[in-house]
């Protein structure tokens, strides 16, 4: 519910100019739609769908090609995420040192189910595939820092955080 | 002024090693970030340079430093190198990786690097490709296929431009050599993609990584400011992905690269005619690159002496999931799974028996160990229903219920199909569906069979969806195999082809979590 209304906002004028940056900064490189939206939700924390035509128009693309790009990539948001953001790990490697408890645990711990952002708006939780930490699951991304080994212990050391 | 050595690489970091470093710098110790040696029961890792070379102590936490500086700690280690983990690995690729200061141009030089630049600049093009071939280097991205042959396809394409494309979308549970190399010798895979260049005739690269590497897309970009000199003419950029696996796979990259949805490409044309903007293009995994310095500054014959049968060289094996010794083992193909997985993996970190491994990632199937005598080897794995893939072993122990994976790996490919072809698309959400069904009437013992219903009011129950009341555990893995069968034949790429193999090798080898022998669809609906 708070996400919709956040993604219906106006925008402001400092998102706005924001946008306009990333359009100058990506707009004459090749292929430049990935890098583009990557710029835009690293400054405003996603994508607005307000962005979508000023992004379409700089590069000359329909707005449903810019359209159908954002939602194809799971990492584009189309809505702000919470002020943290919590990413555990689904994938084999994990769920073979007990991945499974560890994700139903850090919905209970967190206070949100996965693949949504808690009402107090602090933290979002959602599933990432792999990070890459394999023997030392199950693994977290906890605001872009990794977290391995992750245990009832963690998790309540990332609550902490996430609540501070 | 006591020197120490502290790994930066991500799976480092997750286990603490920043604040160990920290701790360190705060002894007034001149601390160096390493990549990781690659055995990550012992991280963080810290090394202290002594005249007798590097003193390893590991695992250590930040309070351990003390110790550590006064020789006294418990986890003292001695020479890394010599560890068990260690002296029986042929690290070609990685050879640098742990030791050298990965952004340190002079470390890079002093440890072997550019000297198969510098040889493959004294080639003309055709020669370093036919070295590349001569070397039996294959893919090591998954498909195993010959490097040489593809180099040569651009090379013998005439365009105004070409391109290298590095594929480092490493997404497969269970994997994390791209990563390392990436974070531990950034420059191994640019010279590489440099000699690429050179062999082909194209002046532009893209090294492609997940967004899930950000240490990684970090050291890269910054190895590729520091090497731009080097390379020149050949430049060189990063550009990062958005969390789709299927990205993985080389035309949806490529389509990924030119700002589009990741969607496959029907081949052919292939890439090496028709590849990036529509140019000819080299598009290799990281680890195939990263192994072409070494063919070109040792020689093609010393590359091609190790291996086993048509799987020639080196791969860089990582060793995963429930395990001890967990890690980066490089080694000649041939090693065995037994080897792998109990003489230096260990067996299990949770100490029960090992139930199965997956070999090569989501795509991959599963095997019991008694399978574990077979080979490490692209040929062997195939003729098992499996595949190597990008090398990774993750083991499972005995807790794990291969019907619940079976189900994952359907669910996986739901969630990361493209949606371009119909068989990955549908066939993976039914194959959730139907695991669903087959895993609930596991559970409940034998479901009642249809004719239980009477047969008008079956018809009037089913009529429109005749397989509903096939909800027998025989009648469900037949439905399965028959999907699986589907998407195997049906798919556009790997993502929807192979998916099947960790089901089928599931249900082929751990039949007693399907409930049993499967009985053919016939049996069971009679």
């Amino acid at each position: 519910m708070s996400e919709t209304l956040a993604a219906d906002a106006p925008l402001t004028a400092g998102e706005i100019a924001a946008i306009e940056k990333a359009i100058q900064r990506h707009k004459d490189e090749r292929g430049a739609l990935l890098p583009l939206l990557h710029a835009v939700q690293d400054a405003v924390g996603y994508v607005p769908d307000a962005a979508v035509p000023m992004i379409a128009k700089a590069l000359n693309v329909t707005r449903a090609e810019v359209h159908g790009v954002i939602t194809f990539y799971h990492d584009y948001r189309r809505a702000p995420a919470g002020r943290h953001i919590v990413k555990i790990c689904r994938a084999e490697a994990c769920q073979s040192r007990g991945g499974a408890a560890i994700e139903t645990a850090a919905a209970e711990r967190l206070g949100t189910p996965m693949g949504t952002t808690r009402a107090d708006g602090r933290v979002t939780l959602e599933p990432v595939y792999c990070l890459g930490l394999c023997a030392i699951g199950p693994n977290a991304m906890v605001d872009g820092r990794p977290v391995a080994k992750v245990d009832a212990a963690a998790l309540d050391r990332i609550a902490s955080e996430v609540a501070a | 002024m006591t020197r120490a050595y502290v790994s930066a690489d991500m799976a480092s970091v997750a286990l603490g090693a920043d604040a160990v470093a920290a701790a360190l710098v705060a002894r007034g110790c001149d601390v160096v970030r390493t990549g990781s040696r690659g055995l990550f029961a012992i991280e963080p890792l810290v090394e202290i340079e002594a005249d007798e070379g590097r003193i390893g102590y590991g695992p250590v936490g930040p309070d351990d430093v003390a110790a550590v500086l006064d020789g006294s700690h418990p986890n003292r280690l001695g020479d890394v190198a010599a560890l068990p983990f260690f002296v029986d690995q042929q690290r070609f690729t990685f050879a640098r990786c742990g030791i050298t200061d990965p952004l340190s141009l002079s470390d890079y030089e002093t440890h072997g690097g550019w000297k198969g630049l510098k040889a493959a600049r004294a080639m003309s093009p055709q020669e370093v490709v036919s070295a590349v071939k001569d070397s039996g280097l294959r893919g090591r991205g998954g498909a195993g296929f010959p490097t040489g042959i593809k180099w040569q396809t651009v090379l013998d394409t005439s365009a105004p431009e070409k391109f290298i494309v590095c594929n480092a979308d490493e997404g497969d549970s269970g994997t994390f050599a791209d990563r390392m190399l990436m974070e531990g010798d950034p420059y191994c895979l640019i010279e590489g993609m440099a000699i690429a260049g050179h062999a082909v005739g194209a002046g532009h690269g893209y090294i492609y990584i997940r967004s899930e590497y950000p240490l990684a897309i970090d050291v890269m970009q910054r190895a590729i400011e520091r090497s731009a000199a080097i390379v020149a003419p050949f430049t060189l950029e990063v550009r990062v992905g958005a969390g789709a696996y299927v990205c993985g796979e080389e035309t949806a990259l490529l389509d990924s690269i030119e700002g589009k949805r990741g969607q496959v490409r029907a081949k052919p044309p292939l890439p090496a005619h028709v590849g990036l903007f529509g140019r000819p293009t080299v598009i290799n995994n990281v680890l195939s690159l990263a192994a072409v310095p070494f063919v070109l500054s040792e020689g093609a014959e010393a590359y091609a002496a190790v291996g086993f049968g048509r799987s020639r060289g080196t791969m860089p094996i990582q060793i995963a999931g429930n395990v001890r010794n967990g890690g980066l083992y490089e080694v000649g193909f041939g090693i065995t799974l037994a080897q792998l997985v109990h003489e230096i993996g260990g067996g299990t970190a949770s100490g029960r028996p090992v139930r199965a491994v997956q070999v090569g990632g989501p795509l991959g199937a599963y095997f019991p160990p008694s399978m574990f005598d077979m080979p490490f080897d692209y040929e062997t794995f195939a003729a098992k229903g499996g595949l190597i893939g990008h090398a990774g072993i993750t083991v499972f122990d005995d807790t794990v219920d291969m019907a619940h994976m079976a189900r994952f790996a359907m669910e996986f490919c739901a969630v990361e199909s493209c949606g371009k072809c119909t068989p990955c698309r549908i066939g993976s959400t039914r194959g959730v569906e139907t695991i669903d069904r087959l895993i609930a009437a596991r559970d409940a013992g034998r479901a009642p069979a249809p004719e239980t219903v009477s047969p008008g009011l079956a018809k009037a129950l089913y009529s429109r969806a005749p397989t509903r009341q096939l909800t027998s555990l025989e009648a469900e893995t037949a439905i399965v195999r028959d999907l699986c069968d589907t998407m195997k034949y049906g798919s556009l790429c790997a993502l929807g082809g192979f998916t099947p193999y960790p089901v089928l090798s599931a249900m082929d080898f751990f039949p007693e979590d399907f409930g049993g022998e499967p009985a053919p669809l016939a049996n069971a609906a009679e």
